[in-house]
């Protein structure tokens, strides 16, 4: 039979490890939400590269192409449209009429080849296709850090641990639907 | 994707600590095999004081000393032998780990590209640095080999170094850099290099040690009195066992790091696939590297392993002790993932090519579902692209050598050495006279 002191004692210890299990999961909680924020962070500093490199990329093509004001003056609208985006949803439609645009700009830019050799125009263009590749990338790793933070907050033990200090689920950033309207080419 | 972090941490640790404990089993059992050595040889010897009564005087002693026979402890030995082992794995990590990558970059003749220098290979590695989630960029340096590799390097994620060859940014298109980049940054995220160099650590401390015993047990460091006497019996049970360790140690050892090294290899590829959301980009880079790597010059044997595929292991057969997968084997899964790029997709292909068999354990995979790959940046490369690729190869190698350029009138780019010291530089094709450029910004 054991003594009173000996029962004491295993429950203290167990005790102690229950309270280091919810420190731990608390810290892990807290590390996964801060990778959410950081990932959230790094699409918006790609957001902002792209917004940094249209002014240029349409000078540039300006000088080749300056009759095609449509489409150059709808880059430069949705870029202000976006830089003075409010709330998260204005932001995302704003992006996305951004991408928009810019993708018109790009199969407009295919009929002029002087432009195209331009090395300027060259360079401008790579880190205009690059910077996409990063939003893209960003948000990929936006998403996969989301996920792992729902997964945690959602599964057994640590669920309690969420509740009881109030971690929530994320939004994941939903995919951007490409856009859909028929490129216009003039002859 | 964590949880294959996670994992990879986990059986590093395991796999470390197996080492670890043949290592110390080998250093004790050493230790308590030589004590019994020593005993049983009667070798071990110390001076003993006796007294002896001196002749006729009657109570007096005289103090005499001699050598006696003593008995040594074999576990204390055993402990010493232990100890000494820790000391020898001790110095090696130091080593390893102080020496950092500044020997392996001068060793492939690495030299630090800015991004101005290689704007697209720049913009590659950020790409997957920004995918893999790293808080830092690994510094970028291109090797000048026409043959086409890369790797990676650094013991800290935040320290990190990637460096590929002249011949892999001139062949590779931006879906193939892409996924060999993926694979790098794969290896940089998983702390592999720090895995490996640990493991690695661990096996030449074994091997020293077993080495350094045996070369001893055959000069007769161990208490052989004269000719090829017998050792002795009783007790050199220990001996005999630190026998079969250090022959097997080492060789037990090095099969445990190069499977390690194998399996590491294939998550880096499973990775690349993840990250880039497209595996047939990083097939059809490994089918061109393994066409051409054989041209690889000045490969240094300590640095083959960590290249993506090993230059050395190229043309000889798949064995046991080869630090990557067979090429053909790794194209295949990659292939057989068709349009999609998850993890789980990556453990379907590697079953289906290898009759079965999975490569990740069960939990790595528990919170991976399938996900769709992504389509081809270009369908096709234009011959314009293609030129341009070569060419900015080609320039990306004289400005990280600190060439500077000067563009003629009639087209032709001059690549000045740094060290050209005239003042005029004369144009080859039409003959202008341009000036010496000024010093170039490092």
């Amino acid at each position: 039979m054991l003594t009173s002191s000996l029962w004491l004692v295993i429950v203290l210890i167990l005790a102690a490890i229950v309270v280091l299990w919810l420190i731990a999961s608390y810290n892990r909680l807290v590390r996964l939400r801060n990778e959410v924020k950081n990932a959230w962070s790094q699409i918006d500093v790609q957001l902002k590269r792209r917004h940094d490199l249209i002014p240029n990329l349409v000078e540039t093509v300006k000088g080749y192409a300056a009759h095609e004001k449509s489409t150059l003056d709808a880059v430069v609208t949705a870029r202000s449209r976006a830089l003075g985006a409010g709330s998260v949803e204005e932001r995302i439609r704003a992006e996305r009429d951004l991408s928009g645009a810019l993708g018109r700009l790009m199969l407009l830019v295919e009929q002029y080849p002087e432009l195209k050799a331009n090395t300027n125009f060259l360079a401008l263009q790579e880190e205009l296709s690059s910077t996409e590749n990063r939003i893209s990338f960003a948000r990929q790793y936006y998403n996969d850090s989301v996920m792992h933070y729902n997964t945690t907050v959602e599964s057994f033990p640590q669920n309690f641990v969420a509740n009881l200090f109030s971690f929530k689920p994320a939004a994941f950033f939903e995919a951007e639907e490409p856009a859909r309207e028929a490129p216009q080419v003039k002859f | 994707m964590w949880e294959a972090i996670r994992s990879n941490r986990r059986r590093s640790r395991l796999l470390v600590s197996l080492m670890g404990v043949i290592l110390v089993g080998l250093g004790a059992a050493i230790g308590a095999g030589l004590a019994e050595g020593l005993n049983a040889a009667g070798s071990h010897q110390e001076w003993r004081a006796f007294d002896r009564r001196v002749y006729q005087e009657r109570g007096r002693f005289r103090r005499y000393y001699e050598q006696k026979a003593v008995a040594v402890d074999p576990s204390r030995w055993a402990v010493y032998g232990a100890g000494a082992a820790l000391v020898v794995w001790l110095v090696l990590w130091l080593t390893a780990v102080a020496q950092g990558d500044a020997v392996l970059l001068s060793a492939s003749g690495a030299r630090e590209v800015r991004k101005q220098d290689a704007p697209q290979l720049w913009n590659v590695v950020e790409e997957m640095t920004i995918a893999a989630g790293l808080r830092r960029m690994p510094r970028v340096y291109i090797i000048d080999d026409p043959a086409p590799n890369a790797f990676a390097a650094g013991y800290n994620p935040e320290k990190a170094v990637v460096a590929v060859t002249a011949g892999l940014l001139r062949q590779l298109n931006r879906d193939e850099l892409q996924g060999v980049i993926g694979h790098e940054i794969a290896h940089i995220r998983n702390l592999d290099i720090r895995f490996m160099t640990l493991a690695g650590v661990m096996v030449g401390a074994i091997v020293i040690i077993s080495d350094a015993f045996l070369r001893g047990l055959r000069y007769g460091a161990v208490g052989r009195r004269s000719g090829g006497r017998d050792r002795g019996r009783g007790g050199g049970i220990m001996l005999l066992i630190a026998l079969v360790l250090a022959i097997l140690g080492p060789l037990a050892a090095q099969l445990l790091y190069f499977a390690c090294s194998r399996r590491r290899e294939y998550l880096a590829d499973a990775n690349s696939a993840q990250l880039t959301r497209y595996p047939k980009g990083l097939a059809d880079a490994l089918e061109k590297i393994a066409r051409h790597v054989s041209l690889q010059q000045e490969v240094n044997r300590v640095l083959a392993p960590m290249y993506i595929v090993n230059p050395l292991e190229a043309r000889s057969a798949f064995s046991l002790f080869s630090t990557h997968p067979p090429i053909e084997k790794r194209i295949k899964i990659l292939r057989a993932m068709g349009d999609r790029a998850g993890l789980a997709d990556y453990e379907a292909a590697y079953r289906q090519v290898h009759g079965g068999r999975g490569c990740f354990h069960p939990q790595t995979l528990a919170s991976e579902t399938t996900v769709e790959a992504r389509s081809a940046y270009a369908a096709t490369e234009t011959r314009e692209e293609r030129i341009a690729r070569v060419r900015e190869a080609a320039d990306a190698l004289s400005n990280a050598a600190g060439y500077a350029v000067i563009s003629c009138a009639c087209g032709v780019r001059l690549k000045v050495p740094p060290g050209y010291r005239l003042p005029a530089v004369r144009c080859p094709r039409c003959g202008r006279i341009h000036q010496r450029p000024g010093p170039v910004s490092a």
